[in-house]
């Protein structure tokens, strides 16, 4: 457990709308180790991004809210630090990489400058040194003539040269987390890899424990040590990736990966997607959020919110299929197999 | 960018020339001639006046004389003031109106820029509904309708400030306030929505997650790239304050240029019109002019130079 560097516990998150609060995160827990990945995976309103930014407590103020959880960085609760603290935190300990690099950095502003900034923020450093280091950092990142590319504007820049840019703003003050919200959903498939390999190739250098955020399972294979499944505001399973990929217990993660397109699969077969659509938070009540869509609904999943089963190896399932409490039945049996024969 | 000046000033020629022919014309729609007689002269005088100014020759023969002159630089005689060129009234009139004038934009920007930003930092408290609500009304409220609130408040009631005419600074200062508050409006609604807008943009969550303190994302972030579009305003700012003074310096009774203008239009001293308008026509063009180039340097997203983004 020291190795723990954050921790999320049962956090819940809600919107403050018209017609009341909208919880949005209903009891996230994860905790992350010093250089791991963790990949956050779900579709989109499942929660994950509104996870990432309480971490960072990016989320407006105004309308929204954490309304139970805590978030402890180093045996320290984020919540209860001051706005002070939490702004000496942001870019030093704990960074964060947007999903979208062509509208997340200061059109107006160089590039060099944008990442001096946050050094001269956090560090007592003199304008070269702040200057020599992000040169540094956009040559780690492997942005050609580095030199001159640091008194460019953003729109002189690519897309995936931006993302790279946006990564070195992020490392640039050597931080212990880095939380990385879709990074390559806005870039296209083979600067997606070279992103990713970035990103790895910079966590065995630094050592930094990144929570990758993405709907995409295939950047999780690539990247993720452990992996945590979201859905309706909820971790629904998390466990490592093999446990994850090879050994899928909750019918959600089955369906993800089961709507996967396969190489090696006849193209004519069509996907397997899952049926139904995501839930409405705000009509969400007792019950599995996933029940409606569940091809294995049993009566106990619309009544009662299913509770965490924690195998020995740490692979936890929310699933009334996998509880101790319920009779291992047919069905339960029969979904582990097709889990594992299709795969 | 030497290609795209050029072009610009092409089409600000153009642009030019084109007001000049339409108000020359325009002019000749209006009822009766500059010397329908108030000082009842005879047929005779009324023959070698229009011979002395040219106005027995048909119209076309008239503009195309207008036109040869313009070129060379010369506006004319006045019809109305013996021997007095109209380059001469207008420099002679200009500097009232050009410090009343850019008096009122620098209020007006100041108290503007103040209240936008402040509006869109409280958004939606009462601070800002205040100051949209103060906004609106500045921009829906005439500018004479204020001109003669503070004639009477300012000016009757509280002698605090002289009434009008024209004596020494303190009188430039009602007409500056009069004409400011449109600019202070339309400043304030326009800062306070691009403020909005920029708050809104992922760069500021990113300057956030930087760490930066509140203060630093406001100054260096938000605010920076919110003003940049402000210069634009310029251009329409510079409109409404010209033809503001039109009626400002007639109420205040400055000795301005818009004063002498309306006079102008009253007793149909067409070169005096054409003089003025052309001036005013000329002097819009350039501020256009002007505030594109400021923007290609504030705005490094924009260029003139035919280089690739």
């Amino acid at each position: 457990m020291s190795n723990t560097i954050l921790t999320v516990d049962n956090l819940h998150v809600a919107f403050k709308t018209q017609t009341g609060k909208l919880t949005a995160v209903r009891g996230v827990s994860f905790d992350l180790k010093k250089g791991e990945t963790l990949a956050i995976v779900g579709e989109s309103g499942s929660g994950k991004s509104v996870t990432a930014k309480s971490i960072m407590q990016l989320l407006p103020t105004a309308t929204t809210e954490v309304t139970k959880g805590d978030i402890v960085y180093n045996g320290e609760s984020l919540l209860k630090m001051t706005k002070r603290q939490v702004t000496n935190l942001r870019g030093s300990e704990i960074s964060m990489v947007f999903q979208d690099p062509m509208t997340s950095l200061n059109p107006t502003m160089k590039v060099g400058k944008q990442i001096m900034e946050g050094v001269q923020r956090h560090e007592q450093v003199t304008k070269a040194q702040a200057r020599e280091r992000a040169l540094d950092m956009l040559k780690l990142v492997g942005i050609p003539q580095a030199e001159n590319r640091l008194d460019n504007y953003p729109h002189q820049f690519s897309g995936g040269m931006r993302q790279r840019v946006v990564i070195a703003l992020a490392l640039a003050c050597n931080p212990k987390v880095l939380i990385a919200d879709e990074p390559t959903t806005a870039l296209d498939v083979t600067i997606q890899a070279q992103i990713l390999d970035l990103m790895k190739d910079l966590q065995k250098k630094t050592d930094t424990a990144i929570i990758l955020i993405t709907h995409d399972l295939g950047v999780v294979a690539n990247m993720a040590d452990r992996v945590a499944v979201m859905y309706g505001g909820k971790i629904v399973e998390q466990g490592t990736l093999d446990e994850i990929f090879y050994n899928p217990q909750h019918p959600y993660t089955l369906g993800l990966l089961q709507s996967m397109p396969k190489l090696n699969e006849d193209r004519s077969q069509p996907l397997l997607p899952i049926a139904g659509s995501p839930p409405n938070l705000a009509t969400l009540g007792e019950g599995c959020a996933f029940a409606a869509r569940c091809p294995h609904t049993m009566t106990v999943c619309h009544t009662y919110t299913p509770r965490d089963t924690v195998s020995e190896t740490g692979h936890s399932v929310a699933c009334w299929l996998q509880d101790p409490r319920i009779a291992p039945s047919e069905e339960a049996a029969e979904l582990v197999e097709t889990g594992n024969s299709s795969l | 960018m030497k290609r795209y000046l050029l072009q610009r000033i092409g089409f600000m020629l153009i642009t030019l020339f084109i007001i000049v022919t339409a108000t020359f014309f325009l002019m000749q729609l209006l009822p009766g001639t500059p010397f329908t007689n108030p000082e009842k002269l005879t047929e005779s005088q009324l023959a070698i006046l229009n011979a002395k100014y040219g106005l027995d020759q048909p119209v076309a023969i008239q503009y195309i004389q207008y036109i040869g002159n313009l070129v060379q630089g010369d506006l004319g005689y006045s019809f109305q003031h013996e021997g007095r060129t109209v380059t001469s009234m207008i420099s002679d009139r200009i500097g009232p109106s050009a410090f009343i004038g850019l008096q009122a934009l620098v209020i007006g920007a100041i108290i503007g820029l103040v209240l936008g930003i402040v509006s869109a930092l409280r958004h939606n408290s009462i601070l800002d509904y205040g100051s949209v609500t103060l906004a609106v009304l500045g921009m829906s409220i005439p500018s004479f309708v204020f001109a003669a609130l503070l004639q009477y408040y300012v000016g009757v009631k509280l002698e605090w400030l002289p009434v009008a005419l024209w004596e020494g600074y303190s009188s430039t200062l009602l007409p500056s306030i009069a004409l400011s508050v449109t600019v202070t409006a339309t400043v304030a609604r326009f800062i306070r929505s691009e403020m909005l807008e920029v708050i809104g943009q992922d760069y500021i969550i990113t300057a956030r997650a930087k760490g930066l303190k509140e203060n630093q994302v406001i100054v260096k972030h938000v605010i920076r790239n919110a003003l940049i579009p402000v210069v634009t305003m310029l251009g329409p700012l510079a409109v409404s304050i010209m033809t503001g003074t039109l009626v400002i310096e007639k109420i205040f009774a400055v000795p301005g240029l818009g004063e002498q203008f309306t006079l102008s239009i009253l007793v149909l001293d067409y070169s005096v019109i054409m003089g003025i308008t052309i001036f005013y026509s000329a002097l819009f063009i350039l501020v256009v002019f002007v505030v594109d180039i400021i923007y290609s340097f504030l705005d490094p997203r924009i260029n003139y130079k035919g280089e690739s983004a």
